[in-house]
This record gives structure tokens, C-alpha cells and sequence, in this order.
């Protein structure tokens, strides 16, 4: 598999030489560093901190930040390259940077007051501490408006009380904050105000469950979280209060443009994969890659990601040109997430028995495609989205 | 503490390579990239150069490459020389030094720092050359580099373990893979490369007469060139009972218990 191999800038038009850098950079990074040690902590369950400090170096965690807060003065863009070229080789540490830049810093800086930047981003920006972004709740996850974890003031402290699952990032030795979304109050016509507050790691009345036993996404943290007469200071509401709902709406079009740069990244690791193995493994007489059967099935794998790649670059330079991407992002996280799903059923089956094996990358590829239909959002919420879009009619 | 680091630019080793069927020398057209072997003198130069001093780059390349020299400016060095002529072409390892030294001389270093070899050419003789035509010291196959005192103290490797050399600077020393770990560039550090000042010149600008360097000036010349034979299956002990003897008989007849 090539190190520096000009495949993963096949589409490179729209980027710029140290965008195409970066993406050298972080794929050196991801073959040298990452491929030879994961599979150990994804077997074991376990969050390669030595990995997310290298990374933290590299400063992939401050990628879209400004410099002042600890950041590379980067953009969107660049964190989206970082984690399709990661997970080429891993979606643990991918999807450990993914929330921990969209979900949890990203909130503080678009909607942080100064002082908030200045105590949260840069431990942030550095990978030193891991931020966690806690929306969805046991009771459900797609209809987030729906919350039911409430916080209400009591002088000058929030009182929290619920709870929240499946909160990525939230129990590492390192996270040093989750910010979750409550009920502070109701509108006149009887609607939740729901709000975002900072909820620092270790704060009285805030607990972290035992991580899950996950199908995939091993090697990344998960937890459940329960808040009981949490008290935080007035000062953690973040943004605005009655606004969490329209926050995590905007947080969570970008962070799709990121789940789909991430699958993307999937889907293309199985083709790498496959590309070699066909070109080694023998049966019949011949190499496997020289059937016909198989060389179709890798060029719809190519074709798949190809599309899916340029949903998202699309989506991408429109956040970046600032123009609306809700329907764009939608479309390239359905798109990439089901490239990702078939394109590693499909290497699974082009690697036969040792595709099912949990020390194969592919083996890996297949236990993590799954989630990416489902997290940030389903495909079902995706093609509600797109559907709203298309000026349908409304059941009254 | 001024330190310059002799880079190499050289074809992607992960993509197929060629021979020029004439010099039978390697075929370095089109995008280069730095040779991984040089990013451990880079990032030992990075660290001790320290806040105080900078780290300038060296590099000779077909047709004014840079690219393989913006990811160690990158990772943090402060300029580079890159000298480019046609008339290089066909340079051994003598005329690529001779262009070295006098790009070197025009920086002024307390320290030199290189690769013991390249990753595509392999001789591991340019840099004690370089350090003979500027009549500094050189210490090679460093795997630890310390500086005090206007003098660089290194743990040398040998076949046995290592020696401990001290020597007076100016110098130049070799390191080998290992001596650091290279950091990988973060994307300030990429985005910085970009306006760092890269001096471009050519072998008049060195002030070298175009005779004594390239293919004109080569002392060596490749006459021909075999495919190495190919590697074999190797002997597969099958454990009946006795593989443990026949082990330890192979490894007695290889002097190696
Ligand atoms: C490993 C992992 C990490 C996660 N990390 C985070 C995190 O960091 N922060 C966070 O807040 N959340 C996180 N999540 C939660 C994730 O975002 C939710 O699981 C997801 O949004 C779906 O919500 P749900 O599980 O409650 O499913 P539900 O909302 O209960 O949905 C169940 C099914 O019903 C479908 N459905 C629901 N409503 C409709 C409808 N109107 N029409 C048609 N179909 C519908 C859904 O598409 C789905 O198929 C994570 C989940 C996992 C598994």
C-alpha cells in the first residue's frame, strides 16, 4: 500500500497545496503510527492515548481553530481530510477526533463568551483534554428535541438532572468537559427551552458509567451519563439561554459533513485493502484479482467512494463559502455512510474467512461501518432532511 | 546554534522505480519527496538548534524540486538552499558533495547534520566527502547526539554496541533512523513552510566550474547493472519431536550459539 499515494487526492481540484500536504501528512501518519498498533486496543477495548498525543502534536486536534485559542488556524476542510485519511486506517481514533473537535470544542467556540474560549480551547486545541458533546438521551436520540434532562437556577448555579447516552469522549483520563443540552424552561405556547451547558469532568453530582461493550468503534470511549442535583455555575451556560436547540442543529450539519469525510475514509481503507489482497491471494490457478467478478465488485467500491468523496468535499466548500449546507451535508452522510456499510460487507466477502476475523483490517472496516448510518443523526434522519427539501406535503 | 541539514529528495520508494537504461542511474523525474532517512536529522537539528538558533536545509535536486524540502521546512526549519543545473545530471556521490560543501559555506554552520544513506541511492558516502572538502571533523552513525562546550559528544553505533566520540565543532555528523523520533509536521507548521525563503541557485551561482560536477566530473561510473537474485523460500522446520535440536544445530552452524 503506498505511503504517499496520489489515490486519496484523486480528487484534489478545490484544495490547496498544504490542504494536499496535510492529507500526505496525516496518511504517513495513519500507515506508520496508527496501522501496526491498533488492532491491540481495538482487541482490547481500549483508547490509544500514546496515538491521540501524537496526534494532539500534530495539532489535529486545534485543526479549524484560530490561533489565539491554541489552534492551527486551519478550517473545516482540513479537519475533514485529517479524519477521512485516519480512517482509511481506524475509525476509533477517527470518530476520538471527530467528536472531540465538532462535538466538543466546536460548540465552546462558536458560541463560547471570550472568557469560555480562553479556559476550555486551548487544552482542548492540543489534545491535552477531551471535550464531549451529550444530546442524545436513554429515552432517544433522533427526536433530541424531546429532551428530558432538565436544569434549572438556583441563585447563581444551574441544578442538572437526567441523563444522557452513548456521549463519545466522556469518560477518558483526559476529558475535561461534556456540555449538554437541558430544559430550561418552557415557551409561552408550552415548548421546551432547551439550553447547552458546561458541564466540567468531575463536577459533584455527575456521574460516568462503565464504558460500553460496542459492536465496533472498540478502541473510542462511550459512556452513559447521569446527572443528579449537578450544580455548575451561572457562567456555564453556553450561548445563550432557549438557543441549544438551534446550536445543535447548526453543530450537527457540520458534524455530518465530518461522519461522511470519515466514511469516506472507510471505504476507501477496504478498497487499499482489497486491491492488495486480490493481487497476492491465489485460487483456482490464478490470482483472485484477475476475475472478473471481483474486479467489478472493487469498481463499484471505487465508483462508491469516488461519489461519496465529492458529496462531502461539496458540502464542505459550501460551509466554507458560508453558504447553507443542510441539505448538502444530509445528502453526503447518507451517501458515505452507506458506501462505507456496502463497501466493507463487500471486502469482507473479497477476503473470505480472514475478512471475518477481528485481527483483519477489513475485519475491523466491517464491525465499524454500521454506526455511521446510525450516529449524528440515522439515514432515516438524513433522508427526513433531504425530504424537507423537496417542498413535499405535510400530514396535517 | 546554527545547524544544517544535508536533505535528500528522492521518488516515492512506495511507488514502482526505474533505472535510466544509459547512466543506470535512478530515474528522479517528476515529484520528489523527502527521503524519510533524512527526517531524523531534521528533527535532531530542530532540537538542538533549540529557540536560540535555526536549522537551514541543503538540498540538490532536478529541476528546482522543493517539495520534498517545504515538509522538513514543516516541520520547522528556517530557510533552504536547493541547487539545481542541468549540468548536475549524472552526479556521483563526489560531484553531489562538492555542491554541497559550497552551499554550506555560503550558511556557515556549527554543525552539520545528514543521513548515513540514502534510502534510494545507498552509498552513505556523500557526507564524509562533504566534510572533507570543508576540512571539518565528521562523525558518523550517530545514534545520540549531545552538544556543550563547542563540542558535539556521540554515541556512535558499531557492530558490537557503541563508541563515545567527542568532537570539537564545527563538524559534521551522520545520524542513523532512531537518534530521534521525527515529529510529523502540524498544519501551522505546513501552512508556515509555504512563505519560508527557499534560495534557489545554480552550480555558477556556487561559483563551481560545471566540468568538475554532474556527469562531466563523476569519478565513478556505473558500468552495469544485475537484478539481485532473488530471495529464497527458506528451510521450514517441522516439529516432530526434534525441531528444537535441529535449531540449535542451524543456529551452532551459523556461529550464532
Ligand atoms: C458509538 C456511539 C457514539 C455516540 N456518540 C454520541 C455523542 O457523542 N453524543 C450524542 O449526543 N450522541 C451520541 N450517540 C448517539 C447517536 O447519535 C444516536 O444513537 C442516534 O442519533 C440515534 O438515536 P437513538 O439511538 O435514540 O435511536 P432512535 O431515535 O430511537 O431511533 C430508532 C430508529 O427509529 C428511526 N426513526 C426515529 N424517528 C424516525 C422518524 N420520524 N421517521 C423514520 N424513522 C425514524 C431511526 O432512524 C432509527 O432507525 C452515539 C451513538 C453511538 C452508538
Amino acid at each position: 500500500m503506498g505511503l504517499s499515494s496520489e489515490d486519496a487526492l484523486s480528487s484534489e481540484h478545490g484544495l490547496s497545496s498544504e490542504h494536499v500536504e496535510l492529507v500526505r501528512t496525516v496518511r504517513r501518519f495513519a500507515v506508520q503510527e496508527v496501522a501496526p498498533v491498533i488492532g491491540g486496543y481495538y482487541q482490547r477495548g481500549e483508547l490509544p492515548y500514546p496515538l491521540l498525543e501524537r496526534m494532539g502534536a500534530m495539532g489535529l486536534f486545534g485543526l479549524p481553530f484560530p490561533e489565539e485559542y491554541g489552534g492551527m488556524g486551519g478550517d473545516y476542510l482540513a479537519l475533514c481530510l485529517a479524519l477521512e485519511e485516519l480512517a482509511r486506517v481506524d475509525s476509533s481514533l477517527a470518530i476520538t477526533l471527530e467528536a472531540g473537535v465538532g462535538l466538543g470544542a466546536m460548540p465552546i467556540f462558536r458560541f463560547g463568551t471570550e472568557a469560555q474560549r480562553l479556559r476550555w480551547l486551548p487544552d482542548l486545541c492540543t489534545g491535552r483534554a477531551l471535550g464531549a458533546f451529550g444530546l442524545t438521551e436513554p429515552g432517544g436520540g433522533s427526536d433530541a428535541g424531546a429532551t428530558r434532562t432538565t436544569a434549572r437556577r438556583e441563585g447563581d448555579q444551574w441544578v442538572i438532572d437526567g441523563s444522557k447516552a452513548f456521549i463519545t469522549n466522556s469518560g477518558t483520563a483526559i476529558t475535561s468537559l461534556v456540555t449538554v443540552t437541558a430544559v430550561t424552561g418552557r415557551a409561552e405556547d408550552g415548548r421546551p427551552r432547551i439550553s447547552t451547558i458546561i458541564v466540567p469532568a468531575g463536577t459533584e453530582g455527575f456521574s460516568v458509567a462503565p464504558g460500553y461493550s460496542k459492536v465496533g468503534w472498540t478502541a473510542s470511549d462511550t459512556h452513559e451519563l447521569s446527572f443528579a442535583d449537578c450544580r455548575v455555575p451561572a457562567d456555564h451556560l453556553l450561548g445563550e439561554e432557549g438557543r441549544g436547540y438551534a446550536q445543535f442543529l447548526s453543530i450537527l450539519d457540520e458534524g455530518r459533513i465530518a461522519i461522511a469525510a470519515l466514511s469516506v475514509g472507510l471505504a476507501q481503507g477496504c478498497i487499499d485493502e482489497c486491491v492488495a489482497y486480490v493481487g497476492e491471494r491465489e485460487a483456482f490457478g490464478h490470482k483472485i484479482g484477475a476475475s472478473q467478478v471481483l474486479q467489478f465488485k472493487l469498481a463499484d467500491m471505487d465508483a462508491r467512494t469516488h461519489v461519496a468523496r465529492l458529496a462531502w468535499r461539496d458540502a464542505a466548500a459550501r460551509l466554507l463559502a458560508g453558504q447553507p449546507v443542510k441539505r448538502e451535508a444530509a445528502i453526503a452522510k447518507l451517501v458515505a455512510s452507506d458506501a462505507a456499510m456496502v463497501n466493507a460487507r463487500e471486502a469482507t466477502q473479497i477476503f473470505g474467512g480472514a475478512g471475518f476475523m477481528n485481527d483483519t483490517a477489513v475485519g475491523r472496516f466491517y464491525r465499524d461501518a454500521k454506526i455511521l448510518e446510525i450516529g449524528e443523526g440515522t439515514s432515516e434522519v438524513q433522508r427526513m432532511l433531504i425530504a424537507r427539501h423537496l417542498g413535499l406535503p405535510v400530514t396535517t | 546554534m546554527n545547524v544544517v541539514v544535508c536533505v535528500k529528495q528522492i521518488p516515492d520508494p512506495a511507488a514502482p522505480g526505474a533505472l535510466d537504461p544509459q547512466s543506470h542511474t535512478l530515474v528522479r523525474e517528476g515529484k520528489l519527496i523527502l527521503d524519510d532517512s533524512d527526517a531524523y536529522g531534521v528533527e535532531m537539528g530542530l532540537q538542538l538548534a533549540g529557540d536560540a538558533g535555526e536549522v537551514t536545509l541543503v538540498s540538490m535536486a532536478p529541476n528546482q524540486e522543493v517539495s520534498g524540502v517545504r515538509t522538513a521546512l514543516a516541520m520547522g526549519a528556517a530557510k533552504a538552499i536547493v541547487v539545481s543545473d542541468p549540468a548536475l545530471k549524472g552526479s556521483d556521490a563526489l560531484s553531489t558533495a562538492k555542491v554541497l560543501a559550497k552551499a554550506i559555506e555560503r550558511v556557515g554552520a556549527d554543525l552539520i547534520l545528514a543521513a548515513t544513506e540514502s534510502t534510494d541511492g545507498y552509498t552513505g558516502t556523500t557526507p564524509v566527502q562533504v566534510a572533507e572538502l570543508l576540512g571539518l571533523p565528521s562523525v558518523t552513525f550517530a545514534k545520540k547526539v549531545t552538544v556543550s562546550d563547542g563540542k558535539v559528544r556521540v554515541e556512535r553505533q558499531t557492530e558490537a554496541g557503541f563508541d563515545e566520540v567527542e568532537c570539537p565543532m564545527p563538524c559534521l555528523v551522520t545520524v542513523t533512523a532512531g537518534v530521534v523520533e521525527p515529529r510529523y509536521p502540524s498544519f501551522k507548521g505546513i501552512m508556515a513552510a509555504k512563505s519560508k525563503p527557499v534560495d534557489q541557485l545554480t552550480v555558477a551561482d556556487l561559483g563551481l566550474d560545471a566540468s568538475s560536477v554532474g556527469a562531466a566530473g563523476a569519478r565513478q561510473e556505473i558500468t552495469s547493472v544485475a537484478a539481485a537474485e532473488a530471495r529464497g523460500g527458506g528451510d521450514i522446520v517441522v516439529d516432530e519431536g526434534d525441531a528444537h535440536e535441529r535449531i540449535v544445530q542451524f543456529l551452532e552452524q551459523l556461529k550464532l550459539v
